[in-house]
C-alpha cells in the first residue's frame, strides 16, 4: 500500500519536473482557429471548435452519454411502476423556491443556448441547467422519479442525437462528414444545438431520476 | 511560473492522487470520487500546459468540455452499478473475484 | 454522389443509427434492425477493402477542414483488417445472440442498442487518426463493453463489471494524460502532423506521454500483470457478450498500441521493445496454466484469451531493426488478431451452447455430451486447432510467421515461448474434448433431453471453420495488411 503511494508521489514529482522544462509547441492551432472562425458560422472560438472544427468529437460524446443512460436502464431492476403515489417530501419552503426558480432556470437555459454563438454557452450548458431544474423539482417532491421510459420519453432522449446524425449524413453530399456550408453553418448549428439541448437535458435528468427510485 | 503551469502542476498532483485512490480504496463511492479526481487532473494538465505561454487556446478548452461530458457519463454508469451491487449484496465494496 | 455513399463515414454512422433505432423500439427489440445493419456494414467493409487494394490507403477529413484543425479519419491495410474482423465476427455473433437469449431474459432487454454502440465505437476507433478522438472512441467501446457485462446480471456479474470499469477508466485516464502532454509539447493531437515532429531527441514529457499511453492501453488489453479483470468479466458474462469482448474489444486497444508504436512514437520505441515481449511471455505461460486448472468452462476459455493475447505482444521486439522480418512480424500480429478473434468467438459460443444444454457451467459437466452436440464439439475442436497453431489453420500461419521473424533476428527465447504456448494450449483444449468424448455422462442432467437450436450450433461452427480456413486463404489478408504499411 505504501508502495503505491510512494510511486504516485514519485510520478507526480517527475511529471512536474518534466512539465516545467517543456520547449514551445511547434503547431499553432489558436491562429488556425482564428483564421477560420469567420467560415465556421459562430463567433465564439470554443463553440466553433466544439460544433464545427471538432464537431465529430461532439457527435461521439453525445453517443457516450446516451450509452451511459442505456446502461443505467439496463442495470435497473425491471420493476413495474408502483401503483401508489411516489414518495413525496412535503417541504413547503423548498417547494415554493422550486416553483419560483424553475421557470427562471428554463429561461436561463434558453439564453445559454442562444448565447453560445457569441460567448461561452451552448447546448451542453443549457442542457445541464435544464437537468438541474428537473432534479430540483424532484428533490422538492414536485416531480416523481422515472421508471422504464415510454416511447415519448425515449424519443426525447434520442432525438437530439438522431438530428445530429442525420445532419452529418446529409452533409456527406458536400464531400465530407459534417461539412457545413459556410453560409448556412450558423443556422444549421443552432438547429442541431436546440435539438441537443432538449435531449441533453432529458438524458442528464434521466441519469439522476432513473436511479432515484426507492429500492425494495 | 505562469498561471498555465500552476494549473498543470496541480493537475499532475491531482491525477496521481486519483490513480492511487482508485487502486487503494475499497469503498466504491470513494473510488468513483478518486476517478473523478484523476479525470480533473488530466483536464487541468491539458488546459494548463497548452496555455503555459499565456495565450488562450480554444482547442484544449473544447476538448476538456468533451472530456467532462464523458467523465459524467462514466460516473453515472459507475454509480448505477454501485447502487445495484448495494441493492444485491448490501455492501459498497467489491466481493472477492471468482476467476476459477 | 459517390461521396454520399462513402463507406468510411457509413461504417460509423450506420451502427449509431440502428443502435438508436433499437433503443427507440423498446426493451428487447431491435434484433432485426441490428442484423440487417451489420450485414450492410459487412458489405461496406468489403467495398472498402477492394478500394484499398486498388488505390492504396486514404483519409477522410471530417468537416472538410483537415488536420490539425479538424479531425481526420484514415484507413490503411491494418485498419481495414480490423474492420473486417469486427464486421465478420460481429454478424454471426449477433445471429447467435438472437437465438441464444430467451424472450424474458433480463440480459437481452438492452443487448441490441448496447451491441450497436459497441460496434460503432469499434469502427470509429479503427478509422480515427486523431489522438483525442481516439480517447472518445475508447470510452465508447469501454462503457459499452461494461454495460454488456453488467446488463441484467446478479451480484457476481455486477462486481465483475465494476472491476472491469475501474480498470478501463484508469487505462483511458492514463491515455488522456498522455494526450494532454503531447498537446502541450507539440500543439496538435492529429497523428499525421505529429509523426514528423517526434524524433529521437523528443523532450522527456513526450517520452512520459508515450509510456503513459502505452501502459494505459496495456491495462485495457489485459496484458500480464494487468489481466486480473478479464477472467471474471469474460467468464461471467452471457456467452454472446463474452465472445464479443474476447474477440473484438481487447483487440481494439492492442490495435491502438500497434498504431502508436509504428506511427508517432516509432523513434522512441526501440529502447523498451523487450518489455511487452517479456510480459507477453508471462501472459502465455500464466494464462495457459490457469486455463489448464480452471474448474468452469467459460473461465477456461477466458484464461485462454489472457494467454493468446500474450502472442500479440511478442512481435514488438521484432518490428524495429530489420525491414524484411519486421514486416513478417507485423503480418504475424495481424494474422493472430484475426485468427484468435474468430476462434475465440467460436469457442465462447460453443461453450455457451454446451452450458445451455447441460445446465452446468463446469468442465466436468460436459461429460459424454459428444453424441448429443456433435456440431458444437466439432466447432470447439476446430477453434482449439487454431489456438494450438496446428496446420492449416490461421493460428498456424500466425505462429509460423512469428517463428520465422524470430529466427531471422536470432530471438531463440521467443521461439521457445511460442512452442511452449502451443503445447499448453493443447493441454487445456484436450481437457475439454477428453471430457466430452471419453468420459461417460455422470448423474442426472438439470435440463434433460434438451437440444440446442441449429442456429446456435452452426454459427459457432461457421466461426470456427472461418478461423481454420483463414490459414488457406491467408495471402489475401496479408496483401490487404500490406497496403499503406510501407510508411
Amino acid at each position: 500500500m505504501k508502495a503505491v503511494v510512494l510511486a504516485a508521489a514519485a510520478f507526480a514529482a517527475l511529471l512536474v519536473a518534466v512539465m516545467l522544462d517543456l520547449p514551445a509547441a511547434a503547431v499553432d492551432l489558436p491562429a488556425a482557429v482564428a483564421a477560420n472562425l469567420s467560415h465556421s458560422g459562430v463567433a465564439h472560438p470554443v463553440t466553433a471548435v466544439l460544433l464545427n472544427f471538432r464537431g465529430y468529437d461532439t457527435l461521439l460524446e453525445i453517443g457516450v452519454l446516451l450509452l451511459a443512460l442505456l446502461v443505467v436502464l439496463a442495470v435497473s431492476p425491471h420493476a413495474e411502476e408502483p401503483a401508489g403515489a411516489a414518495r413525496v417530501s412535503v417541504e413547503p419552503v423548498l417547494q415554493a423556491i422550486a416553483r419560483i426558480a424553475v421557470p427562471l432556470m428554463l429561461l436561463a437555459a434558453v439564453y445559454l443556448l442562444w448565447a453560445g454563438a457569441h460567448r461561452p454557452g451552448g447546448a451542453f450548458q443549457a442542457g445541464a441547467v435544464l437537468a438541474a431544474a428537473a432534479v430540483l423539482l424532484h428533490l422538492a417532491g414536485l416531480l416523481p422519479g422515472w421508471h422504464a421510459p415510454k416511447l415519448l420519453l425515449r424519443a426525447g432522449l434520442a432525438g437530439g442525437f438522431l438530428v445530429f446524425l442525420a445532419a452529418a449524413a446529409a452533409l456527406l453530399a458536400r464531400g465530407a462528414l459534417l461539412a457545413y456550408p459556410p453560409a448556412a453553418a450558423g443556422a444549421l448549428i443552432l438547429v442541431i444545438e436546440s435539438a441537443l439541448t432538449v435531449s441533453l437535458g432529458l438524458t442528464l435528468a434521466g441519469l439522476f431520476l432513473f436511479l432515484s427510485r426507492d429500492e425494495a | 511560473m505562469t498561471t498555465g503551469l500552476v494549473f498543470a502542476v496541480a493537475g499532475a498532483i491531482l491525477f496521481s492522487m486519483g490513480v492511487a485512490g482508485v487502486i487503494l480504496l475499497a469503498h466504491l463511492l470513494r473510488r468513483i470520487l478518486a476517478f473523478n479526481l484523476m479525470g480533473s487532473g488530466a483536464f487541468l494538465v491539458l488546459v494548463g500546459l497548452a496555455q503555459r505561454a499565456g495565450i488562450a487556446d480554444p482547442v484544449p478548452q473544447a476538448m476538456v468540455l468533451t472530456g467532462i461530458v464523458v467523465a459524467v457519463a462514466a460516473t453515472a454508469l459507475a454509480l448505477a452499478l454501485a447502487r445495484r451491487l448495494h441493492a444485491l449484496t448490501g455492501a459498497y465494496t467489491l466481493p472477492e473475484a471468482r476467476d476459477d | 454522389m459517390t461521396e454520399l455513399a462513402d463507406p468510411v463515414a457509413w461504417l460509423i454512422l450506420l451502427p449509431l443509427f440502428w443502435a438508436t433505432g433499437a433503443f427507440l423500439l423498446g426493451p428487447g427489440r431491435g434484433a432485426g434492425l441490428a442484423i440487417a445493419g451489420t450485414a450492410v456494414q459487412c458489405a461496406l467493409t468489403f467495398v472498402l477493402a477492394g478500394e484499398l487494394l486498388a488505390h492504396g490507403s486514404r483519409s477522410h477529413a471530417v468537416g472538410g477542414w483537415g488536420a490539425p484543425l479538424g479531425i481526420d479519419l484514415g484507413v490503411d491495410g491494418l485498419a481495414a483488417v480490423m474492420l473486417l474482423l469486427t464486421q465478420m465476427a460481429g454478424l454471426p455473433l449477433l445471429l447467435f445472440a438472437r437465438g441464444y437469449f430467451r424472450p424474458d431474459d433480463a440480459a437481452a432487454r438492452h443487448f441490441w442498442p448496447l451491441a450497436g454502440f459497441l460496434l460503432a465505437g469499434l469502427n470509429a476507433l479503427f478509422l480515427s487518426a486523431d489522438l483525442f478522438n481516439l480517447y472518445v472512441t475508447l470510452e465508447l467501446v469501454g462503457l459499452a463493453a461494461v454495460g454488456l457485462v453488467a446488463a441484467g446480471g446478479g451480484a457476481g456479474q455486477i462486481a465483475a463489471a465494476l472491476r472491469y470499469l475501474f480498470a478501463t477508466l484508469v487505462g483511458s485516464g492514463m491515455y488522456l494524460l498522455g494526450v494532454a502532454l503531447v498537446y502541450g509539447a507539440y500543439g496538435t493531437v492529429s497523428i499525421a502532423p505529429l509523426a514528423p515532429l517526434v524524433d529521437a531527441g523528443a523532450p522527456a514529457a513526450v517520452r512520459i506521454a508515450a509510456a503513459l499511453m502505452l501502459a494505459g492501453l496495456m491495462l485495457k488489453t489485459a496484458l500480464f500483470p494487468f489481466h486480473y479483470w478479464l477472467p471474471p468479466a469474460h467468464g461471467g458474462a452471457p456467452a454472446p457478450v463474452s465472445a464479443l469482448l474476447s474477440a473484438l474489444v481487447v483487440k481494439a486497444s492492442f490495435y491502438l498500441i500497434l498504431r502508436l508504436w509504428l506511427g508517432p512514437f516509432a523513434p522512441l520505441a526501440d529502447a523498451v521493445a523487450w518489455l511487452p515481449a517479456l510480459l507477453g511471455s508471462a501472459a502465455i505461460l500464466w494464462g495457459s496454466w490457469r486455463a489448464i486448472r480452471a474448474a468452469r468452462l467459460k473461465m477456461l476459455v477466458a484464461w485462454s484469451t489472457v494467454a493468446q493475447l500474450g502472442y500479440l505482444f511478442l512481435i514488438f521486439p521484432l518490428l524495429g531493426p530489420d525491414a524484411g522480418s519486421g514486416n513478417t512480424a507485423l503480418q504475424a500480429g495481424g494474422m493472430q488478431v484475426v485468427a484468435h478473434g474468430l476462434a475465440k468467438a467460436a469457442m465462447f459460443t460453443a461453450a455457451g451452447v454446451l452450458i445451455h444444454v447441460t445446465g452446468r457451467d463446469d468442465v466436468a459437466g460436459v461429460a459424454g455430451i459428444a453424441d448429443r452436440l456433435p456440431v458444437t464439439l466439432f466447432a470447439f475442436a476446430l477453434a482449439g486447432v487454431t489456438l494450438m497453431g496446428l496446420p492449416p489453420s490461421g493460428g498456424f500461419l500466425a505462429k509460423w510467421l512469428l517463428i520465422d521473424a524470430a529466427l531471422a533476428q536470432g530471438q531463440w527465447g521467443l521461439v521457445a515461448v511460442i512452442v511452449a504456448g502451443g503445447l499448453l494450449a493443447a493441454a487445456y483444449v484436450f481437457r475439454v474434448l477428453r471430457q466430452a468424448f471419453m468420459v461417460p455422462p455422470q448423474g442426472e442432467r438439470r435440463h434433460p433431453a434438451q437440444h440446442a437450436s441449429p442456429l446456435l450450433e452452426w454459427t459457432a461452427f461457421a466461426l470456427a471453420a472461418a478461423s481454420v480456413l483463414l490459414g488457406l486463404r491467408g495471402m489475401e489478408l496479408l496483401r490487404l495488411l500490406a497496403v499503406g504499411s510501407g510508411t
